[in-house]
Formats: structure tokens, sequence, C-alpha cells
């Protein structure tokens, strides 16, 4: 016998409208993911109720939890649609699959949000090394294999936006940079060469919006996909802002 | 005079990489997206890149036998002074990764790690855990960024690609674009437009590519006028994991580390895979590919898998097609090498993959073939003139195409952790190219062209869009996509044949004319995927109509393209003279066939579908010979072959053959 998922969408034309929920009927199959049960839903858009509405927006690139694209809010929990799989939301408890778009960034229409502003904060600290250009000018610094450990978990941070989702630190009323940036911000103050502009980053970290916005509640690093050690990379930046406010008060 | 801009489509690996080589030299860029830069399909990659390094050079390596092997890998379909230039520039670009921070693996002593990929005897590949192309990628876009802070680049992201706009006289004069959010279609006014949109893997419904990868940008490019070529030579990845959305990638890395592909000897064996003992394993790639083993090259591991499953009936499940890709036997240093993939299967399959074999199967992966690009032949290196405006131009003035979207690197099958490679090359060595393009131009650049021209462009993609839009019928877009997938992964991948090829050229007409009757569920005009995706699927159409028309005009068996109606057979006789007679008839057979088929297939479109005609391929530097890979007779063969052609220095005359001093 065919099952049926209960898959209720939280929608919202454009920015300016207000939101509504719908609900859909979708055939299950087996090894699907929420981004599964989206495009099945574009194919017959119809709700569980029989009226005609429009397929619901979303966004979704790799669909190998590699790209960040598909971040959004299923089942109360912050996550990445393509690998969330009905099954296990179904084992979870939830007899319903409630998704709705991540509240932090402006929704752009139904659960594609505009996360631009992670990516101006990464202008902010200067998230790049800053070599003399791209001719060959032979290998690079020599990194040892525990240096290269330290830096490839902070590297895979993807912009997904979950952390900042889950920051209670993160929102409206605050100019918080966020976990991501300050993690970000460690990972090329780390590198031989990035840290040239180590004082730029940490004077960011030490300004409004910066380190000491972080309440250290931990949400960030619990809900990373990429398992980033993200209240590490708080602490080390925390440090780092002491000893540089040390330096610049005697005038170093 | 105005402003000069360049407007690169595509932030990929190769869209990126030209991007900051052109505002480094002050050039001002437009860069489109349909997804956040950092969000494109490059991220997917996994396994590494390739380059010749210091270690295996005192092995023997050296440049030309990444040439030689990257030539021979693809069945000699390539051009081969780009691929020199390629090679050539493998450890320049290694390199300027190092230097932008891409944390590759290390050895103990700090220098780069390297692993070996398929179809070499070399540890070529760079890597960074088993999430490469995200790593390099991230590289890349990070450099952008600090040229956007700058002011030198302007990114449309969320923007689509809706063609190029070509002025009276045939000139690319810059690009009609599209808000994905508001829907608004304007134009960008460029004196070069690079198009960096990737391969079409969307055609073949799922695949192992990401859900932007359409061929849509390529197709419209190519109604525009822009040549298409090789179309047929779509690469099918030997190691993937079934999925309801996408065959997600297994990398070859994980045989690179020592990864087995096996199925029990017994069909339907249901036992558990770990209690079969070794000797009733069927490691086939071993067995029948003692040279290469795990590591032969994927259009041949893929065609093994096929024939396992689908005619010995050896598949691990009943109901299904798979073999075990077995990791279990290696060391937990090794899994921590390889820990992005075996995450992405334990995540996606729900089975940790170190202590059970993984079951994969073949899935669509990569276009060899691509929009045609001239170049400029170096007569006294063997590979290109640095900055020639011909590099990379296709026969549409102002355009020019790098990365998966171009044809030129990897003839008929593409090797492991080339393609990492060829796209930032790519878009590294466009960059001069652009410069000299710029510098050439006539005074009064695209921005003094007249706003008739640009909004002429534009009001023809607006009314396309409302005609679309406001179509009626009973067709639904996302139905007849998957019915393409099926048709087109049925008909044109593994095992060709030209009865089935003939149905799936009519077929697709026919969903042409259904396309016609399309009915869009949204028709609003704000945040419009629905409307984006049904273009898309128009243009998927066409392209898979230049795919499977070549596929069914190409009578022969090369690369990727395999047709059996068309195998030469194999010497088989144990009796030494009728041995040799019968490599000596394998061999005239394989002359005539190359005499015929050692041709790239250009295609042209027509309204009525597109125009095929073949290009002779220039093998100057290294003289086709049959790739043997496991045919039984491997070596008579090859012993016939290089009498008959000793002298010789290839199908192309000895115009400046360089083989330099260290060639093995
Ligand atoms: S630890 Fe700091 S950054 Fe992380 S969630 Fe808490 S407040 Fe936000
Ligand atoms: S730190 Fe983790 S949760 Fe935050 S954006 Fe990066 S990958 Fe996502
Ligand atoms: S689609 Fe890329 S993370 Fe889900």
């Amino acid at each position: 016998m065919s099952r049926t998922l209960e898959v209720k969408v939280l929608r919202q034309a454009d920015p300016h409208s207000g939101s509504h929920w719908e609900t859909f009927d979708v055939a299950y199959e087996a090894g699907m993911n929420v981004t599964t049960v989206m495009q099945r839903i574009a194919a017959n858009p119809v709700t569980a109720d029989h009226r005609d509405t429009t397929p619901v927006a979303y966004d979704a690139c790799c669909l190998e939890e590699v790209c960040g694209a598909c971040t959004m809010v299923i089942n109360d929990r912050v996550r990445q649609a393509c690998s969330a799989l009905v099954d296990t939301l179904l084992a979870d408890g939830a007899g319903v699959i409630e998704v709705r778009p991540m509240t932090k960034f402006p929704v752009i229409r139904d659960l594609v949000v505009d996360r631009s502003p992670m990516f101006q904060s990464l202008k902010r600290v200067k998230a790049w090394v800053r070599v003399d250009g791209y001719y060959d000018l032979g290998s690079g610094p020599r990194v040892t294999r525990q240096e290269q450990e330290e830096a490839y978990p902070l590297s895979r941070c993807m912009s997904c936006g979950c952390c900042v989702e889950a920051c209670p630190q993160f929102n409206d009323h605050s100019a918080f940079i966020g976990p991501a940036t300050i993690s970000q911000a460690v990972l090329f103050n780390s590198h031989p060469t990035g840290k040239v502009d180590r004082d730029d980053r940490l004077a960011v970290l030490s300004g409004v919006g910066g380190i000491v916005d972080c309440g250290n509640s931990q949400n960030c690093v619990k809900v990373c996909p990429k398992d980033i050690p993200l209240t590490d990379s708080i602490a080390k930046a925390g440090r780092d802002t002491t000893t540089y406010k040390i330096r610049q008060w005697f005038g170093r | 005079m105005a402003k000069q801009h360049v407007v690169v489509i595509g932030g990929g690996l190769a869209g990126l990489a030209v991007t900051m080589r052109l505002a480094e030299a002050g050039i001002h860029v437009y860069l489109v997206s349909m997804v956040p830069v950092k969000r494109s399909h490059s991220v997917c990659a996994q396994g590494g890149i390739n380059s010749v390094n210091e270690l295996t050079r005192q092995q023997g390596d050296n440049e030309w036998l990444h040439l030689d092997d990257t030539v021979y890998g693809g069945d000699f379909l390539q051009h081969q002074p780009p691929v020199k230039e390629m090679c050539d520039w493998g450890p320049r670009v290694i390199h300027l990764l190092d230097r932008l921070g891409v944390p590759f693996n290390r050895t103990p002593e700090g220098f780069l790690d390297q692993r070996r990929f398929g179809g070499t005897m070399f540890k070529r590949t760079a890597f960074a855990g088993a999430t490469t192309g995200q790593q390099l990628i991230y590289a890349l876009d990070e450099q952008v960024r600090r040229w956007e802070a700058d002011g030198l680049v302007e990114k449309f992201e969320y923007w689509e690609f809706l063609g190029p706009i070509v002025d009276e006289s045939g000139h690319c004069r810059g690009a009609v674009v599209q808000d994905m959010f508001s829907m608004k279609i304007r134009s960008l006014a460029g004196d070069a437009l690079v198009l960096a949109t990737g391969g079409c893997g969307l055609i073949y419904g799922r695949s192992t590519m990401s859900m932007i990868c359409t061929g849509g940008a390529a197709g419209r490019a190519f109604k525009s006028g822009v040549h298409y070529a090789n179309g047929e030579f779509i690469q099918v990845h030997p190691t993937a994991i079934p999925g309801t959305d996408k065959l997600r990638l297994m990398s070859e890395s994980a045989r690179g580390e020592g990864g087995r592909v096996w199925v029990p000897a017994k069909p339907q064996d249901t036992r558990d895979p770990l209690s079969i003992p070794s000797d009733e394993r069927y490691y086939f790639l071993e067995e029948r590919y003692p040279k290469y083993g795990n590591l032969v090259p994927r259009d041949i591991a893929t065609r093994e898998i096929f024939d396992v499953c689908v005619n010995q009936g050896l598949s691990v499940e009943r109901g299904a097609l798979c073999v075990y890709l077995d990791v279990t036997e290696l060391s937990p240093e090794t899994h921590k090498k390889l820990e992005g993939i075996l995450e992405i299967y334990e995540k996606f399959q729900g089975v940790d993959p170190r202590q059970v074999p993984m079951k994969i199967f073949p899935a669509v992966h990569y276009s060899m073939g691509g929009l045609w690009v001239d170049y400029e032949r170096d007569g006294n290196t063997g590979g290109l003139v640095e900055g020639s405006v011909r590099n990379h131009h296709s026969n549409v003035p102002g355009i020019f195409v790098i990365g998966e979207a171009d044809y030129q690197y990897h003839g008929g099958n593409r090797l492991g952790a080339n393609s990492l490679l060829s796209c930032i090359f790519t878009g590294l060595f466009v960059a001069p190219t652009l410069e000299n393009w710029l510098k050439s131009l006539p005074k009064g650049g695209a921005e003094d062209q007249p706003v008739s021209l640009f909004d002429g462009a534009v009001a023809v993609h607006q009314s396309d869009m409302d005609v679309l839009i406001r179509n009626q019928g009973d067709e639904n877009p996302y139905k007849l996509h998957e019915e393409l997938g099926e048709l087109m992964t049925r008909c044109v991948t593994v095992v060709r044949i030209n009865k089935e090829l003939q149905d799936c050229v009519d077929k697709i007409g026919e969903f042409q004319e259904r396309y016609g009757r399309i009915s869009i569920a949204d028709k609003g005009e704000w945040t419009n995927q629905n409307f984006s995706f049904t273009r898309a699927l128009g243009d998927m159409l066409t392209m898979a109509r230049v795919i499977a028309k070549g596929a069914l005009q190409r009578d022969e068996c090369r690369g990727a393209h395999f047709k059996p109606e068309f195998l030469i057979p194999a010497p088989e006789s144990d009796e030494p003279a009728e041995l040799r007679r019968q490599a000596q008839t394998w061999c005239d057979a394989f002359k005539v066939k190359n005499e015929k088929w050692l041709k790239s297939t250009i295609a042209k479109y027509t309204p009525s579908g597109p125009e095929l005609s073949y290009a002779d391929v220039d093998t100057s530097l290294i003289p086709p010979r049959p790739r043997t890979y496991g045919l039984k007779g491997a070596e008579i063969i090859e012993e016939t072959w290089r009498n008959m052609t000793a002298g010789g220095t290839g199908d192309r005359g000895g115009d400046a053959v360089v083989a330099p001093a260290s060639a093995s």
C-alpha cells in the first residue's frame, strides 16, 4: 500500500506579504529527502484540500550537503533539506513534516531567504589570503600536518546559516557578526600568509557587533552540519582580541 | 572612451579563476551566477587535482607523460596543443592554490600529499580531504570577494543568463540576464562574454551534477550561433550512490586510496558481504585489468560494472543494479583522508561504509563535449601561444568559453582529477587572451553601442517569457523532464545501439512538440522557479538532440562512446601465426576507423534540429595508438601497431613534433 506524507509548508508570496501554512499530501518514496518532497510538490502543486497552488520556492543546488544552499527549518530544527531524510524525520517521532524558512534573514519567497549579509561580513573580516598576485611565485608556505588538520575543518564552512539561525545573539536588534564569520577570521589569522591582515580582523572582532556580543550559549556548534568547532574558534578569537586590545593600549 | 567590461557567466572554478585574474589586471568584471558563487557545482568535486610534482618527477614522471596519459585516456580525441599547455601549467596551478591557502593534505614533513587516480601510474593528485573541489572554490571565491571589495568585480548572484547580445556584424556586445528574484530582465554591456557555465547533467534527469547543471546557458549560446562540439561524449562515472533526487558521487579517491570493487561470485548471494570469503568474491576489475586494477580509466570501469550487473546478473541486490565498493579493509588513517565522502554515504544511506561495503552503480557525471572554441598553437613548444586572441574564442567574435562548458581538454573520456585542473587552468589562461582582445577592439566599446541594440535584445527575451508563462496546454514540465531523463539514460549512456539512438532522436523530436503544449502552474512574476526550470527544459531538449544525434552518427567505439555493433573483434587465437594475422587485421581496421572517426563532431544550430559536421583533430604531438586496456592480445596489437607506424609521426604528419629530452 502506498503511504502518504503530510507536509506543511510556511508560504510567503514575497518580502512584503504575510505568511500562511499550506498542507500537502505527498506520496512516500523510500530514501526520499525533503528536497525530493519539494520537487514532487512542484510537479503537482495541489494542496491536501485539493486547491491548486503554486510550486513552493526553495533553494537547492548540490543535493549532497556541501553547497549550503538548501538550509531551512524542518520540524523545528535548522538544517539542510537535501540531507533531511524523510525516514529519519519520521523515525524521530514526527508524524508530519513541517518546513519553514530561516528566521534570521529576509524572506524572498517561501523558503528562499537572502543570506547576503553573511557574505558581506566575510568582506569585513577580510576572509582571504592577501597574496602578491597570481603569477607563479613558487609553492606556498610549508604547513605541518597538524596545522592542516586544524585549518581544514574551519575551511569547510559553507555559509549555510544554520549557526546564525540558532544563535540567540544574532537578530534584528544586534549588529553581531555571528559565529561563522568569527570562525573564518580565526582561520585566516592562523594562515602563515593570511595573518598579515590579522590586526584588521581583530579590530573588527573587537568593535561593535564583535566578539563581546557572543553570549556563549553554544547553540551554534550544536547545529553546524559540518561539525565546525565554532566555540573553540570563538574562544580563540576572544583571547586574540584581548591581546590585540592590550597591544593597542600600549600603542603598538 | 567608454570603460571596458568583461561579462563572466558562471562562478564555479573556471569563472572565478578568470575573474580574479582579470581584476588583478585592472579589468572590470560583471560576474553572473544563478547561485551565490560559493555554492557552484565545483563544490561537488571530491578527489583532487592532477599535476606533475617533485616526487613523481623523480620517479620518471614529467609533463609530457601527463599529456600522454590524458590523450591516451581520452582516446586521442583532444587537440593536443591545449592539453599540452594545461599539463605544463599543472605545477603552476598547484603552487598558486597552495599560496591562496587551500588546506591541501600534508605529508608528515609538511609537503603536499598526493594520491593516485585512474589512468596513470603516478601519484599526481593533490587533495584536500575528500572535498577538494569545495576547498579550491572557496579559495578562489575569497580572492574574488577581495576584488569585489575593491570595486573591480560586480557580482550578479541569483541572476540567470538568457543569451548573448550579438550585433549586426556578428560581434558579441554583452549578455541579457534576468534577476531570479524580481524576474526583471536587463542587459549587461560587455566587450567580451565568457561562458563558464559547466555541464549539462540534468538532461539525464538524475546525475551526479547539481540542480543548476541544466546546460541551459550552453543551449542559449548554441541557439545564438555558437557551435557545440563532441556532445555525444558524456562521462558516466563508475561509482555513484543511487538516490531519489540525485546520484551522489562516490569519488575515485575511494579506489585511489585502496578501495576495491567486487561482487559475490555466486549470483545474488544473500550472505552478509563481510562473511563471504575472499575466494568466493569476484574482484572483476583486478582480474580483468591486472595492470591498473581498480584504477582503470572511468569509461572502462563503468562498462565493466554495467556488464557484471546487466549481462552477468551478478548485481549484489535483487531488483536493483549495484556492486560493492569496499573500503572496510583500509586503515583508520585512510578512512580519515576519505572522511568527506564516507560521511556523504553514511548520511544519505544510513550505513557506515567503514564497517559495511558500499553499494554503488555508474551515473552520468561530466560532459567532455561542450561549446566549440579555437586555439593558437605554438610551433616551438607544441603548446599554445599565451595571450593569443584565438584561445578559447568561440566562432562568435567576443564569446569565449572555459571550464567544463568548453570541449577542448578531455576528448573521448576524462581522467579523474583532470577536471579541476582544466577548469582553473582555462580560467587563468584565458585572462591574457581577454586583455589582448579588449586592446584589439576599435574605439567605442560595448557601452557605446546604440541603446536599441540592448533594448531590442531585452525585448526579445521579455516577449519569449511572456509567451511561455501564458502558454496553455496539458504538458507538465517536471513530468516531461523525467521522461527525457529516462530516455537519455536508457539510450545514450554506457552501451549505445543505433536502433535505440534513432528511436531516442525521434522521441526527443516528439518531446519538443509536447513542449509546445507546456503549462506552467505559476504565472506570477516574482521568484518564479517554475518558469525558470521550464525555460531551461526547452534548452535541455535542444541539447539532448545534439547529444543523441552525435551518438547516432558516430559509428565507432571511442572513450565513453561505446557501440558494440562497431567493436573491432579482439585477436583471440592461441596459435601465434594466426594471432599475429588477427592482430594485423585488428590494426588495419583500427587505422580505417581512425581515418573516418578521429574527428571532432561539430554541431550547428538550425531551427529544424542540429546539423553535424566533422573536423580533424590535431594529434601532432603524440601519434594515436590503440587503447588496449585489458584487451586480449594487447601486446601483439601494440607491437603490430608500432611496426605499422614505425618512422611515422602520427596521422597528421610531422610538423613540429616536440618530444622533450626528458620524455621516456
Ligand atoms: S556561542 Fe555565541 S555565537 Fe554561538 S550561538 Fe551562542 S551566542 Fe551565538
Ligand atoms: S559554521 Fe557551520 S553552521 Fe555556520 S555557516 Fe558555516 S557550515 Fe553553516
Ligand atoms: S543542496 Fe547543497 S547543501 Fe543541500
